[in-house]
C-alpha cells in the first residue's frame, strides 16, 4: 500500500471517529431533553458558568480526570486493575468514620478516614497472600467485599442519624460532581499535585519497576518505596474521586482512560499523556451531562464517558484498532484482485505473441472465466489506478501497468522455480503458493532469489521468466505503441 | 579497571540457606568466586539454580548465612552487580522500546531522580551494538523474536558496566544466531577480568562454554575447572537417580570421543 493511500485511510478513519462521537453527544442531550425540558436553559447556564458549584464540579472532574488518568496507566501497566478496585470499595467504612469524628462532612477528615481505610484493606490483602495459600485475586476480592459491607452498615446507620439526611454521605455511592464544595477542590488540587509530582520526578524509577522489578531492586532502585508511594497516592486520589464519581464506579476512571491510551500507543510518556486527557475529557463530559440533565449521577456519566472514549480507541486506532485492521485487510485484497488482472492481461498478451494491440475485453474474460461486464469493472479499476487505459472493447496497459504485470509474472514463475528447484516440490504442487507469494515477493528478496537460481530464464512449466530489460525497458518484441495513449 | 586491582573476591557465600513456605531449596551453600571466570551454574530442576542467584542479589529472602560482593554488602555495591533474568519474567507488550529498555540498565547509576542523558544513550547505543541489536532501537519490544528479545536484556546488563554478572538461563529458547552472540559477548566479558555466573540447562554445551562449573543439588556438590569437575561420578552425585539423565550424560561422555556432543 502506498503512503498515500494510508494517509487517505487514517483520515477517513478520523472523521468517522468525530463522527461517533459528535452522534453520542447529541443522542445522549436528547436523552437529557426528555429528562427536563429546561435542557436549554441548562445548556446557556453551564456555558456561562454563572454558578459557584458548576464551577466547582467541572473544577474538580478536571483534577480528578487527571490524576485517575495519570495513576491509571501505571495500575495497568503493572496489571494491578483489580487493587484499583479494592481499594476504591475499602474505603468506605474510612468515611464513615470521617463523618462520625465529628458528625460533620468535614472533607479533611473524610479524606484521612479513608485514606487509612485504604492502606487498611490493602495491608490486610498483602498480609492474607503472605502468610496463607491464598492467591491475590481472592484475597483482594474478600477484603473488597467485607470492608464494602461494614461501609454501607455505617453508611445507613449514619442516614438513621437525626442529622444524617443531611449528611450527603449518600453521594459517595454513585458520585455527583454538583455536591462538592470549596475545601473540596482545594484537597483535590493538593492530590493532583503530589501525583503529577509523583510521576514526574519519579518517572524513570516507575518506569523500571513496572517493567521489571527484580532488575531495578538488584541495579539499586528502592522497589518497595516507589510501590508504596504509588499506592498512598493512589489512594489519595481515588478517595479525593469519590465524591465525585462515587464507590462503586471509581476505579473504572483509573482503568477506563488508560486501557484506551494504552490501545493506541507503544511508548509510556505517550500513554500518560493520552490517559490524562482521555480522563479530563470523560471527567469534563460526565459533569456536563449530569448537570443539563438536572442530578443524574455524575460517576456513571463519567464511566460512560470514558468507556466511550475506550470504544472508539478500541475501534479507531490508527495501529491496532479494528475498522484500520480491516481497512488494510480491504485495501490489500483490493491490490492483490487489480495484480491478479494486470497478470491476467499479461498472459493473454503473452499468448499473442506481444503483439502491439491492446487485449480484448473478450480475451480477458475468457481468461478469467468471467463475464464481459465483470472484466470491464476490473479493467475499469485497473484504469483508476494508473495501470491500463480501457477504449470501447480493448484495455491497454500504462507504462507503469505493465511494469508491474511483468514483476508479478516474474515473482511467480521465479518463486514456482525455486520451490521446484531448491525444495523438491514436484512442478504441479507450487502453483498455489506463488498465487500469494507473487503479491508480496520485496525486491530484494528477487535479487537474492535470481542469484540463487542462476538468472535462469525459464520457468518449471517451459514459461518464460520476465527479467529486468522485460520489466524496465521494452519487452522482447518491442515497446506497445499504444502505452502513449495513457 | 579490572577486578583483581580492588583484590576483593567478587562473590563470597557463607552458610547460605533459602526457603519456600519453611521447606529448604538451598542448604549450607559456601562458595567462594574467584575473578575473571565464566561460571556455569548446572544441576537437575528443582535444584536451587535460580533460587541461588536471587538470593545473592538480595531478591529472595536469606533464613540463614550471608553474601558478600566485592567484600560489602549488595546494598553498598548495587553498581558492581549486573542481572539478565529470564525472559518470560516480564511482559513484553509493555509500552516500551528497545531503547528505554537498554537505558534501564543506567538507571541504577544515575541516582533518584535524575534523567538519563546524552552519555548514557551513547552507552546504551554501543551495548546495542555489541548485541547486533542497533538498527532494532526504536522498536516496541514485542514485535520482536524470542532471541532478539534475550539480547536486548544482555544489552541493558552490558549497560550497567558491572563487575559481577548473574545471567539466569540466558540460552533458553533462543536461536542458533543469538546463542553464538551471547558466547561471544560473555568470553569479552569474562576477558576484560568480569566474573559472569550463569545459570543453563544443557550439559553438553556446558562443557565447551564455561571455564569452571558450579554443580548444585540443594547443596554445592562440586565447584572448579569445567575439565576436573564434568566427571561421570560428579553428574552422578548432582543429578542424584535420574536415569534419563543419566542415560544423556552417559550418552555426552560416549559422545566425547565421537566429537559430536549430543544436545538435549
Amino acid at each position: 500500500m502506498s503512503p498515500g493511500n494510508w494517509n487517505r485511510g487514517t483520515r477517513i478513519v478520523a472523521l468517522l471517529g468525530i463522527a461517533a462521537v459528535l452522534t453520542s453527544v447529541a443522542s445522549a442531550a436528547s436523552v437529557s431533553e426528555m429528562v427536563d425540558s429546561n435542557w436549554r436553559e441548562q445548556l446557556a447556564r453551564f456555558f456561562s458558568m454563572r454558578d459557584a458549584s458548576l464551577r466547582f464540579a467541572l473544577t474538580g472532574s478536571i483534577l480528578l480526570g487527571l490524576s485517575c488518568g495519570l495513576l491509571g496507566s501505571f495500575i495497568v501497566v503493572r496489571r494491578m486493575a483489580l487493587v484499583g478496585d479494592a481499594l476504591s470499595h475499602a474505603v468506605l467504612p474510612g468515611v464513615a468514620f470521617g463523618f462520625l469524628w465529628g458528625m460533620t462532612k468535614d472533607p479533611v477528615a473524610i479524606f484521612i478516614g479513608a485514606v487509612i481505610a485504604g492502606l487498611m484493606g490493602t495491608t490486610v490483602v498483602s498480609l492474607l497472600t503472605k502468610t496463607t495459600r491464598i492467591k491475590a485475586d481472592t484475597a483482594l476480592g474478600l477484603v473488597l467485599a467485607s470492608f464494602f459491607a461494614v461501609g454501607l452498615c455505617l453508611l445507613t446507620m449514619i442516614q438513621n442519624l437525626p442529622t444524617g439526611n443531611k449528611s450527603g454521605l449518600d453521594k459517595f455511592l454513585f458520585g455527583q460532581a454538583a455536591a462538592l464544595g470549596a475545601d473540596d477542590i482545594r484537597l483535590m488540587a493538593i492530590v493532583t499535585v503530589c501525583a503529577v509530582s509523583l510521576i514526574t520526578l519519579f518517572y524513570k524509577e516507575l518506569l523500571a519497576t513496572s517493567f521489571d522489578a527484580g532488575f531495578a531492586q538488584v541495579a539499586g532502585i528502592p522497589a518497595e518505596w516507589i510501590h508504596h508511594g504509588l499506592m498512598l497516592v493512589l489512594a489519595a486520589a481515588i478517595v479525593i474521586a469519590l465524591q465525585a464519581v462515587g464507590v462503586v464506579l471509581v476505579s473504572a476512571m483509573l482503568i477506563t482512560p488508560a486501557a484506551a491510551a494504552y490501545l493506541l500507543t507503544d511508548r509510556m510518556h505517550r500513554m500518560l499523556f493520552l490517559a490524562g486527557g482521555f480522563g479530563v475529557l470523560a471527567g469534563v463530559a460526565g459533569a456536563f451531562f449530569s448537570f443539563v440533565g438536572r442530578g443524574l449521577p455524575t460517576g456513571p456519566l463519567m464511566v460512560i464517558g470514558a468507556s466511550t472514549v475506550f470504544t472508539g480507541a478500541y475501534l479507531m486506532g490508527p495501529r491496532h484498532g479494528v475498522v484500520a485492521r480491516w481497512w488494510r485487510q480491504r485495501s490489500r485484497a483490493a491490490r492483490t484482485e487489480r495484480e491478479n488482472t494486470l497478470k491476467a492481461l499479461y498472459h493473454v498478451w503473452e499468448n499473442d505473441g506481444f503483439r502491439d494491440v491492446g487485449v480484448t475485453l473478450a480475451d480477458l474474460a475468457q481468461r478469467r472465466r468471467e463475464t464481459l461486464d465483470d472484466a470491464l469493472g476490473r479493467s475499469r479499476e485497473l484504469e483508476r489506478h494508473g495501470m491500463a487505459s480501457v477504449s470501447r472493447d480493448a484495455v491497454y496497459f500504462t507504462p507503469q501497468g505493465r511494469r508491474r504485470a511483468a514483476e508479478i509474472v516474474r515473482n511467480h514463475r521465479l518463486w514456482e522455480l525455486y520451490l521446484t528447484n531448491s525444495a523438491n516440490i514436484a512442478p504441479d504442487h507450487v502453483h498455489e503458493d506463488a498465487e500469494k507469494i507473487e503479491h508480496v515477493l520485496g525486491e530484494k528478496t528477487v535479487r537474492e532469489l535470481e542469484r540463487r537460481l542462476d538468472y535462469a530464464t525459464e520457468d518449471p512449466h517451459g514459461k518464460p521468466i520476465p527479467g529486468p530489460r522485460d520489466i524496465h525497458g521494452g519487452l522482447a518484441t518491442g515497446a506497445n505503441p499504444r502505452e502513449g495513449e495513457a | 579497571m579490572t577486578v583483581a586491582a580492588n583484590g576483593a573476591i567478587p562473590l563470597e557465600i557463607h552458610d547460605l540457606t533459602v526457603a519456600y513456605h519453611k521447606k529448604p531449596v538451598l542448604w549450607g551453600v559456601d562458595l567462594e568466586v574467584p575473578a575473571g571466570q565464566l561460571i556455569g551454574i548446572i544441576g537437575p530442576n528443582g535444584a536451587g539454580k535460580s533460587t541461588l542467584i536471587k538470593a545473592c542479589m538480595g531478591l529472595l529472602p536469606i533464613q540463614s548465612g550471608w553474601v558478600k560482593v566485592f567484600g560489602q554488602s549488595l546494598k553498598d555495591a548495587p553498581t558492581r552487580v549486573g542481572y539478565v533474568p529470564q525472559r518470560e519474567s516480564v511482559d513484553w507488550d509493555f509500552p516500551v522500546n528497545v531503547m528505554d529498555v537498554v537505558l534501564m540498565g543506567r538507571y541504577g547509576r544515575l541516582g533518584l531522580m535524575r534523567r538519563p542523558g546524552k552519555a548514557d544513550r551513547e552507552i546504551a547505543r554501543e551495548c546495542l551494538d555489541r548485541v547486533k541489536l542497533l538498527p532494532y532501537a526504536n522498536r516496541q519490544i514485542s514485535n520482536l523474536s524470542g532471541g532478539q528479545q534475550q539480547r536486548v536484556f544482555l544489552a541493558r546488563a552490558l549497560a550497567q558496566q558491572a563487575d559481577l554478572y548473574f545471567m539466569d538461563e540466558p540460552f533458553a529458547g533462543v536461536d542458533a544466531a543469538t546463542e553464538t552472540a551471547i558466547v561471544t559477548v560473555m568470553e569479552e566479558l569474562r576477558d576484560q577480568g568480569k566474573t559472569l555466573l550463569v545459570v543453563h540447562h544443557d550439559l553438553p554445551t556446558a562443557r565447551s562454554y564455561f571455564d569452571s562449573l558450579l554443580l548444585l543439588n540443594m547443596n554445592v556438590v562440586a565447584f572448579g575447572p569445567t575439565e576436573s569437575v564434568f566427571t561421570a561420578e560428579i553428574l552422578q552425585k548432582t543429578y542424584g537417580g535420574r536415569l534419563t539423565i543419566l542415560s544423556e550424560v552417559a550418552s555426552t561422555l560416549a559422545a566425547e570421543e565421537g566429537g559430536n556432543p549430543l544436545r538435549r
